[in-house]
């Protein structure tokens, strides 16, 4: 296999890039958020066509058009959710859509003992009649990987197939993938975990901003240098960008400690996190993508309830948690994703703006509607949102815009503590800006926030401490002149498995 | 090596489903005299056979995902439409045999059922609304297809021997069933289409993931729903030898029920033919039992049926939380 | 105002047009009369006769809003028809006693809905089949499957059949429930959370709505209606008949609220909307009945074919604005 050189110009998403992949090799593909790694890989499986570039198999041009015609063409993918039919059996769920047939009718006992053979061929002895969803993630998992192996893949795309495995779960997996690089597969691994990436990998792409970065064999990319090229600053050089805003003053530890966690943690979710946050103080969450960074968010606000640990606001415990309750705490919380638990898109942007204000007041009491008005009115102005009337749906407004909307809804509640998730995702510079700013004016009038961003920068221009997150556990806190680039990423990039304390002190 | 050790889950509401049929059976041949003979054992399928061709099209139905509320319509639709096919020119038949009238009612079926598969999966409309678009459609052509809602079928030579068929004691309404019954097990268990339609209720979006003919098959879904309903239709001719286009008010609430109570899930992807089956005997045995029991009316049927009804989609929605719990884990 | 009626336009129109074909085909439908102080004729016979879909409408539309759907309506009705005419013609209960049991027997039924959807987590449209299939049979199991027949003249059968202000009681009731309704889900906040929840369930969740207990409102509010509707169309034939009271009914409220501009997916409702949506299916029976061609009346079934065309293009009216959408959202992102 001579591997795959394809060049994509043109739109954003892939602007030239390339990839390279051989035989028996795990090659894992690196990124942040947008930088192309999903685009590049839906290219390679055919849910998306690319305009421009080739991709070559063996020597031989390819061009899938649907994921069946690349899995055809030797190469399958296995999403990070499980793409499974749970109630079918897991000999069925290999063989669905191309049973073979004894008579005319499917024979059934031909595909257990093919399903058992395919599962053997990865190591994991299981009773394939039983179906799929008894099993756990990690086998459901592999279960995918052999129907992939069945259809002759020569390509394996493991597109964040850990995300909701645990330890055993995640080392049972990369067995079953060394397995297969043994048998001379070419693997593609995309993790957020980078741990696993070095773990597993043999090799490491990086994309950018939908560029290619670079190929590195794993012994040449030690993890300071990954995390660099990834979110694209020299590490060395970061530290004069963020000169500037080293003015800001240190809070003090007199200042009331608006909301306090103590070992929190859920399953699934995150484990032992110690936080709080005082009055008047921006507290950064950094982390990489899937770090647990929206989880321990969740967690405060009441959206998943802790099963370990406490909380405490204005030093009261709290006892029954959602988001109800905290509410009526006065905390707030914009959600990272906007469309999908922010915005209420057919409803006005007035209606928008006061709906946490009238949830907290009750049915019985509808805010009059000049109050209303003027709500509206005082808040488009305030946070300069760029629309003629505020009865427009909010659908109709931009992506920044739609954000100033969702922060007025809660700013309107007057809340002492304001959780941002990606606040500034997926809108412009301009609007970006405003809302930095906008957290620095809230805080000096008093507000605590807390501030999860995947922009570095941002949090170390914007937070007064920053606590560092990796795989869903906390790994460091720092505050005040030790807030910089660089030392933020060596806290991500520590082996997790060596004590935190040391890589920052050297 | 991470296995649940859990029995077959999946089997739990069938199970369920034949525990409830032997206690109700037992304790009817128990008490009423009669109850647990061959001659009760034929009537209770010869009369629930229409329902149950419909239960049957209805199971393939909602293992996809969807729903027929067009099923009971399309019953009256097809008997009278078949009464009025061999009808003499007097009452404004066109006197056709049975073998030629018996065709034009299947394919009838085909069509209507294909039709609304085709405005579900080309126009992404729901199901429901569909399906009664069809309701009223059927019911409103077959109300108004001859001048009386109700045509006897009377000394018909192609017809007749239908009607007096026997064996075993078993009429052909029966038989029918029972083959129909056969045939979809087979193709629910043993085709690819049959085991498409579980995948697309179970996942659409895995299944068109995994390059499965979603399209098509909801289609054939549908298509085969309304030739079931318009076998039943038959099949409600045959047993009163007229067709009547105002029989089968509600039949699509007691096909959905048969279906549920049957261990079929309603979100779809879950169940058994046969489940169908058993489903069906027991709304069968529910509503005869008060012609046993003097003094126990007959709206005690409805009031069962809906108590089964929430008992089995109470008892699946628990194991449902019990089975994510359970892979959670 | 003027933007209300914009989004109406077509509902208008439909109303308007099939007005026009009354008037030109069967200018009789608008002669009104007054008889004995009792303003007559087919328009009043129209609001007359709207006032159970009507009903029903209402609660509807607030549950379709929510993204729900409630198919036990039509059962509800024939359960609080006859529990009033058990309670009248079998106790001496005053007939206030009689109709506030009947519709807290109804409200009960709805918490029950509401219930299931709410904390069960059951989709609506299960959930309400349950009962669906079993309320016919709980209201026979009240009248003992018997119709019971509700002396005329009484002060019950005037609720059906009686006049008030010149007009019939039922169109005083539906324009006080249109009223209560209306003051309900614009006059307090309701309205706004419903619109909310449709819209965006999640998001109203996080914004500290009270999800369930919203939920559990909008159930029980239709299954009051419903039971009101009972009562009315109990007292119209002055008889309970469970078998038939409200049967299919459920059918034509869902589709009066889609006609009125109300969508499946939840979301924005409309009252204006889904009461014109009412007008239009009776105006649309009272036509089919009184049209005559050539002489013939048109038969009344007829009705069920014309609506099922209705119900089709209101469907894919609705889909193309909805392809219209999905299609304009992608070339955004």
């Amino acid at each position: 296999m001579h591997g795959i050189v394809k060049t994509f110009p043109g739109v954003r998403a892939l602007d030239t890039v390339q990839f390279k992949l051989r035989h028996g090799e795990v090659h894992s593909l690196m990124g942040e958020n947008g930088a192309g790694k999903s685009t590049l890989i839906k290219v390679l499986t055919g849910v998306y066509r690319h305009e421009e570039g080739t991709i070559l198999l063996n020597g031989k041009p390819i061009s899938p058009r649907t994921p069946l015609e690349a899995q055809e063409q030797g190469i399958s993918t296995v999403y990070q959710e499980v793409n499974l039919f749970p109630e079918l059996s897991v000999a069925e769920n290999i063989f669905i859509g191309r049973e073979p047939k004894k008579f005319g009718l499917i024979n059934w006992r031909k595909i257990i003992k093919k399903a058992r053979e395919a599962m053997l061929r990865i190591n994991i002895d299981i009773d394939v009649t039983l179906p799929a969803r008894s099993y756990s993630v990690a086998i459901q998992q592999m279960i995918t990987i052999a129907r992939s192996i069945d259809f002759d893949a020569k390509i394996l795309v493991l597109d964040e197939p850990t995300s909701s495995l645990d330890t055993a779960e995640v080392s049972q997996l990369f067995n079953v993938i060394r397995c297969l690089r043994d048998q001379g597969f070419g693997i593609v691994f995309v993790s957020h975990f980078l741990d696993q990436v070095y773990e597993i990998s043999d090799r490491i792409s990086v994309l950018r901003n939908g560029q290619f970065i670079g190929e590195y064999p794993i012994s040449e990319l030690p993890r300071m240098k990954l995390i660099s090229k990834m979110i694209g600053k020299d590490a060395l050089n970061t530290s004069d960008l963020t000169q500037h805003h080293k003015s800001r003053k240190n809070i003090s530890n007199n200042q009331k400690i608006v909301l306090n966690g103590e070992h929190i943690g859920r399953r699934n979710s995150a484990t032992d996190i110690d936080i709080n946050i005082r009055k008047g103080e921006v507290v950064g969450l950094a982390g990489l993508l899937g770090s647990g960074r929206t989880e321990v968010a969740n967690l405060l606000f009441g959206i998943d309830s802790i099963e370990t640990g406490k909380i405490t606001v204005n030093d009261k415990e709290v006892k029954s948690h959602s988001p109800r309750s905290a509410i009526k705490n006065k905390i707030a919380y914009t959600p990272e994703n906007r469309k999908d638990a922010g915005i209420i898109p057919d409803l006005s942007i007035r209606e928008n703006i006061i709906l946490a204000l009238q949830a907290h007041k009750g049915w019985i009491q509808p805010i009059r509607r000049n109050e209303q008005q003027r709500l509206s009115k005082h808040f488009i102005k305030a946070l300069n949102i760029a629309t003629t009337d505020a009865e427009k749906p909010i659908s109709q407004l931009s992506g920044g815009n739609q954000q100033k909307v969702i922060l007025a809804r809660w700013l309107a509640i007057q809340p002492e503590l304001l959780m941002l998730d990606e606040p500034t995702r997926g809108i412009d510079i301009g609007a970006k800006a405003e809302i930095e700013k906008l957290i620095a004016d809230l805080c000096q009038k008093g507000m605590a926030l807390l501030f999860i961003s995947s922009e570095l920068e941002e949090i170390v221009r914007d937070s007064h401490r920053v606590i560092v997150l990796k795989d869903r556990k906390k790994v460091g806190e720092i505050s005040g002149d030790e807030i910089q680039l660089d030392r933020i990423m060596k806290i991500i990039a520590s082996d997790s498995k060596k004590p935190v304390k040391k890589l920052i002190n050297a | 090596m991470i296995i649940a050790l859990k029995p077959k889950p999946q089997h739990l509401p069938l199970i369920a489903t034949i525990s409830v049929l032997l206690i109700l059976y037992v304790t009817a041949s128990m008490r009423y005299y009669g109850f647990a003979s061959w001659y009760q054992t034929t009537s209770l399928l010869t009369d629930s056979a229409p329902l149950g061709l419909a239960a049957i099209g209805m199971t393939f139905v909602i293992l996809s995902g969807g729903i027929d509320l067009s099923v009971g319509a399309v019953i009256a639709l097809s008997s009278i439409l078949l009464a009025q096919c061999m009808a003499g020119a007097e009452q404004g038949g066109f006197n056709f045999p049975s073998y030629v009238a018996i065709p034009i009612v299947l394919l009838v079926g085909i069509i209507f059922g294909g039709s609304m598969g085709i405005l579900i999966r080309l126009f992404q409309l729901p199901p429901f609304l569909v399906t009664l678009a069809g309701m009223f459609l059927a019911r409103g052509v077959a109300l108004n297809l001859t001048a009386s809602k109700r045509l006897a079928i009377v000394n018909e030579p192609t017809f007749d021997p239908l009607v007096n068929f026997l064996f075993f004691g078993l009429n052909l309404p029966a038989i029918i069933f029972i083959v129909i019954l056969v045939i979809a097990i087979v193709i629910s268990s043993y085709t690819r289409f049959g085991r498409v339609v579980y995948a697309i209720g179970g996942n659409e979006r895995s299944a068109l993931l995994a390059g499965l003919p979603v399209g098509s098959t909801t289609v054939k879904i549908y298509a085969l729903s309304g030739l079931c309903a318009s076998i039943g239709g038959i099949l409600y001719a045959i047993g009163s030898q007229s067709g009547d286009a105002s029989v089968g008010y509600l039949l699509e609430l007691d096909a959905i029920a048969a279906v549920v109570i049957g261990g079929t899930l309603l979100s779809g992807g879950v169940g058994y033919v046969f489940g169908t089956l058993l489903g069906v005997i027991i709304l069968g045995i529910i509503t005869i039992i008060p012609t046993y029991e003097g003094d126990l009316n007959s709206w005690w049927t409805r009031i069962a049926i809906g108590g089964l009804l929430f008992f089995f989609i109470a008892a699946q929605r628990v194991l449902n939380s019990l089975c994510i719990k359970n892979t959670s884990s | 105002m003027l933007d209300a009626i914009k989004k109406l336009i077509w509902p208008i129109a439909a109303l308007v047009f099939l007005l026009v074909i009354n008037a030109i085909s069967n200018p009789a439908l608008f002669s009104l009369k007054i008889v004995d102080g009792q303003l007559t004729g087919s328009l009043v016979d129209i609001l007359d006769r709207a006032a159970p879909v009507l009903l029903i409408s209402l609660g509807m539309t607030l549950v379709i809003a929510t993204a729900g759907i409630d198919l036990s309506v039509g059962s509800v009705m024939s359960i609080s028809g006859a529990v009033a005419a058990v309670l009248l013609i079998q106790t001496d209960w005053a007939l206030p006693y009689v109709l506030i049991v009947s519709l807290l027997i109804c409200t009960m039924a709805g918490i029950w809905n509401g219930i299931l959807i709410a904390y069960i987590g059951i989709q609506p449209i299960v959930a309400t089949l349950i009962l669906m299939v079993a309320g016919r049979g709980i209201a026979q199991l009240v009248s003992d499957g018997q119709i019971i027949t509700i002396p005329e003249g009484s002060t019950f059968a005037f609720i059906g059949s009686g006049c008030f202000l010149g007009l019939p009681v039922t169109i005083t009731i539906s324009v006080i429930a249109i009223i209560t309704t209306i003051t309900i889900v614009r006059y307090t906040s309701l309205g706004l959370f419903i619109e909310a929840i449709g819209g965006n369930e999640k998001a109203s969740y996080y914004s500290g709505l009270n999800v369930r207990t919203i939920r559990i409102f909008v159930y029980t509010f239709t299954a009051f209606c419903a039971g009101i509707a009972g009562i009315i169309y109990a007292a119209d034939i002055t008889a309970a008949d469970s078998n038939n009271a409200g049967l299919y009914l459920e059918l034509d409220a869902i589709l009066a609220v889609v006609i009125g501009g109300t969508s499946l997916m939840g979301g924005r409702f409309n009252i204006v909307g889904t009461i014109i949506g009412v007008l239009i299916i009776q105006t649309l029976n009272t036509t089919i009945l009184m049209t005559q061609v050539g002489g013939h009346n048109i038969p009344a079934e007829w009705n069920l074919i014309i609506k099922s065309i209705v119900v089709l293009i209101v469907c894919l009216l609705q889909s193309n604005i909805l392809a219209h959408l999905k299609f304009s959202r992608r070339a955004i992102a």
